[in-house]
């Protein structure tokens, strides 16, 4: 790859760059200087700052205690949470929105261990994050002490990388390059475990600039040869279609990438995480593909004669039955980490690289677009035949697809949506109208119920942070995700966040039921969700502002009630426990079988 | 309630309005529908359906220049495992560089699996260096073996037959070391079986690639004075 090294690129400074209100904290000036030191700890928190880190998400505890004392003078916001899943997920959801890795913290022990899911969600979703994990003295390390935990070995199959700090010398360095490693590349969680002997001893040591390990930082343009090649078969494609993932929004490449679909009339189709990537209401926008995407997505992924998928990683949920995944394709696989080609769908033309820089390649080497104007018609057909829709007979409780639509209209492009995981996760991601990157956060890989709420606060505090307090947060949480993590609701009340947390309410843990009444004869076994809590009443415990709706009429004054609500809002939103999400494509199926209607299943 | 369906457009609504397009139950099923008959295998490979033909699994060595920290062994097994690589042996030791060590590992995969696990070692931080070892490498594995003791001029023969080299000698047993490919150390130990084997301990293969090809892609000496670096 020598015939583009005249072009090298930090990709942390390019990501930074394209993110309005972050020039700030990552001016390259800036991150390079860090002040004096006296501790290890205050070499961490040194070396954080001058990475250009703004806020911290944790829970005290006294093994991390050193770390805490040094951020007492620090510019660093901490925003204590109360539980540290719920910091994980914060930091996860501020790095989403914010462009910059998050930043959570927790002590040793269950501190640690707490941590682990929201770790191991960011690393399915390759978010750039770093967690900081107080550790028993190094001299007491394997002797099972007080709150130890082996943090490191038990991150280590859902981190980037992970480091025991070896001294008060270098564990501001280390701190350094841990939270550059997240953002390098393709980005990902990783893990920094500090020995309170190595936070607590003395040195004036201060940490370097904060850069990545060697060979972390990868070329962002494809080979030019094969850049041509796949352009020629763009070219000879009759029905092309796009594939977006969350690599385009990470690589914050939706701008080429509307650039490139646009300029050709290439028909686009997203992942889950890509949501965002295109715009779903311009003409050429197919929504997103996969288990529960749209029916014409699916069809268009399943009839394309060539499939341009860029930073996606073909999930099962993407992809159903591999045998039956575009299977008339010739796929051109963009993406940064070489180990996505073809790992899960053969790649014909492998274009590893930066998703924008690509994508930018790409449209520079197309010549002519191709001749796709009976699949752009072909594809238009299928938006009719197979719209999202949703019956609402006056016999049947309110809808909650009507509680989304309802947000949406109520509120602005720029909204941040957020949500646990199950059905209020795919109506929420269907029924709402997405246009602007890192505006749907949400756990897809890891599926993490409870996501939500603490994604909502992270959410916000990015937000409020890039100085975009107009911005709304909206949570849509199902009653099973949100009383799993819902003490998070506290830490919005007592920072004045502003978050309108929708839960849609079915009674149920409701995706298993369907998967009950569609695959286990209707045999509802622990997923009957009948003895939940008057959830308007708990967040009024909180301090929150709780509302409950069971009809359609009440959906409207309470969405505008909520959403100019100066502070957390809670509307328990009674929805019908018996709809179904749809459609569905089922596990392992061809996506082009979905079932539009349950009796299709 | 007009008692349909609801749309995506429209001013804020108290109640749903009728919707003109299909409902769910109304837009055809899976049956109605075309479908390609292009088919892809396991691998992601588009196939022709008629002939299937999935990847035959080959035995391929694999060498990786690694540095020599704490728990770089752990990840490179751990990720082994994790994605399910089928593995014969591992093996560490160090190189002519302070500080790195090879790992040479012999597994059992596809085309696909061996450029997975390169890929993914690859990703591994300590990882300098990885690659499949050419097709003509030198391969060898050290073994010690111990034999019953009842006609230790028997053992002596075979052993010599196979190069061997006596390590112990007891009244009971007799303890012999053998190093050599995989092929010839099967036949040893099929030789040595007669007497009666007690134990076994092998080390697994170790491999260099011939000539001036370097062993894992982009590999230096030590002693050129230069470190061995990423080859990217």
């Amino acid at each position: 790859m020598s015939d583009t090294a005249a072009q090298p690129r930090s990709d942390a400074d390019e990501s930074a760059d394209s993110s309005a209100a972050t020039d700030e904290p990552t001016d390259p000036e800036e991150r390079r200087t860090a002040g004096p030191v006296s501790t290890g700890a205050e070499s961490v928190v040194a070396a954080l700052e001058a990475a250009g880190a703004k806020t911290a998400f944790g829970v005290q505890g006294g093994a991390i205690m050193p770390v805490y004392d040094a951020l007492y003078d620090s510019s660093i916001r901490h925003v204590t949470m109360a539980h540290e899943q719920g910091a994980a997920h914060a930091a996860d959801a501020y790095g989403v929105v914010a462009g910059e890795p998050g930043l959570c913290m927790a002590t040793s022990g269950p501190g640690a261990t707490n941590l682990v899911t929201g770790i191991a969600d960011a690393d399915m979703d390759s978010d750039a994050m770093l967690a900081l994990t107080g550790q028993v003295p190094t001299e007491f390390v394997g002797n099972d002490a007080f709150q130890e935990t082996d943090t490191v070995g038990v991150t280590r199959p859902i981190t980037k990388h992970n480091y025991f700090a070896g001294g008060a010398d270098t564990v501001g360095d280390t701190v350094g390059e841990a939270f550059e490693l997240s953002r390098a590349g393709r980005p990902g969680p990783t893990l920094v475990d500090l020995p309170k002997d190595v936070t607590q001893d003395e040195t004036d040591r201060t940490p370097g600039p904060a850069t990545p390990p060697a060979g972390t930082d990868p070329d962002p343009n494809a080979d030019a040869d094969a850049v041509e090649e796949a352009a020629r078969a763009i070219e000879a494609a009759e029905r092309p279609v796009c594939l977006f993932g969350g690599g385009v929004i990470k690589a914050d490449a939706s701008a080429e990438a509307r650039t490139f679909a646009r300029s050709y009339g290439i028909p686009v189709t997203t992942t889950m995480p890509g949501i965002g990537s295109f715009p779903e209401d311009d003409d050429l926008c197919l929504s997103w593909a996969g288990m529960h995407g749209t029916g014409y997505a699916n069809l268009a992924i399943t009839h394309t004669d060539c499939l341009i998928a860029v930073g996606t990683r073909f999930d099962d949920r993407l992809t159903g039955g591999i045998d039956t995944f575009a299977p008339e394709a010739e796929v051109i696989h963009v993406d940064i980490d070489p180990a996505e080609i073809s790992k899960n769908v053969h790649a014909d033309y492998p274009l590893v690289g930066d998703a924008g820089r690509v994508l930018d390649q790409l449209t520079a080497a197309v010549r002519d677009a191709p001749d796709a104007g009976a699949w752009r018609d072909r594809c238009e057909e299928w938006k009719e035949t197979y719209p999202l829709t949703y019956a609402t007979p006056d016999d049947e409780p309110l809808k909650p697809q009507f509680v989304v639509e309802a947000f949406d209209e109520a509120t602005d492009d720029d909204t941040v949506v957020t949500t646990g995981v199950g059905q209020h996760q795919m109506w929420a991601s269907q029924f709402w109208s997405y246009t602007e990157p890192r505006t749907w956060v949400s756990s897809h890989g890891l599926g993490t119920m409870g996501y939500g709420v603490p994604a909502a606060v992270g959410a916000r505090v990015a937000a409020d942070t890039m100085g975009e307090e107009d911005r709304d947060v909206v949570c849509f949480d199902g009653d099973g995700s949100f009383l799993m993590t819902m003490q998070e609701l506290s830490v919005a009340v007592r920072e004045e966040l502003d978050i309108t947390v929708a839960v849609l309410n079915n009674e149920y843990i409701g995706m298993v039921r369907q998967w009950q009444d569609a695959f286990y004869e209707g045999r509802h076994m622990a997923s009957d969700y009948t003895w939940m809590p008057e959830f308007d009443k708990l967040a009024e415990a909180f301090g929150a502002l709780g509302l409950r709706v069971d009809d359609y009429d009440e959906v409207a004054p309470a969405v505008e009630e909520a959403l100019a609500y100066e502070g957390p809002a809670v509307i328990d939103f009674h929805v019908d426990p018996e709809e179904n999400v749809l459609p569905m494509v089922p596990s392992g199926g061809a996506n082009g079988k979905f079932a539009a209607a349950e009796d299709q299943l | 309630m007009s008692g349909d369906a609801s749309g995506v457009d429209g001013e804020s609504r108290a109640t749903p309005e009728a919707d003109s397009r299909p409902l769910p139950g109304e837009q055809p099923g899976p049956e109605d529908r075309e479908h390609p008959a292009g088919r892809r295998n396991l691998e992601g490979i588009r196939i022709d359906p008629v002939v299937e033909a999935e990847q035959e699994s080959r035995r391929a060595v694999i060498s990786a220049l690694v540095e020599d920290e704490p728990g770089v062994l752990a990840r490179v097994s751990g990720l082994v495992s994790r994605r399910q690589f089928n593995i014969e042996s591992l093996t560490v030791g160090p190189t002519t560089v302070d500080g790195h060590s090879r790992i040479t590992m012999v597994v059992e995969e596809t085309d696909s699996g061996i450029d997975q696990i390169e890929k993914q070692m690859a990703k591994l931080k300590p990882v300098i260096s990885v690659g499949e070892v050419a097709g003509d490498a030198v391969t060898s594995e050290l073994v010690l073996l111990k034999v019953e003791a009842d006609d230790p001029a028997a053992v002596h023969a075979v052993s010599e037959m196979y190069d061997g080299r006596t390590v112990d000698a007891g009244p009971e047993t007799i303890t012999v070391e053998l190093t050599g490919d995989k092929r010839s150390i099967d036949d040893a130990i099929g030789a040595f079986d007669r007497f009666g084997i007690v134990e076994i301990a092998r080390t697994g293969p170790t491999a260099l690639a011939r000539g001036n090809t370097p062993t894992a892609p982009g590999e230096k000496p030590g002693t050129a004075g230069e470190p061995t670096t990423h080859d990217d």
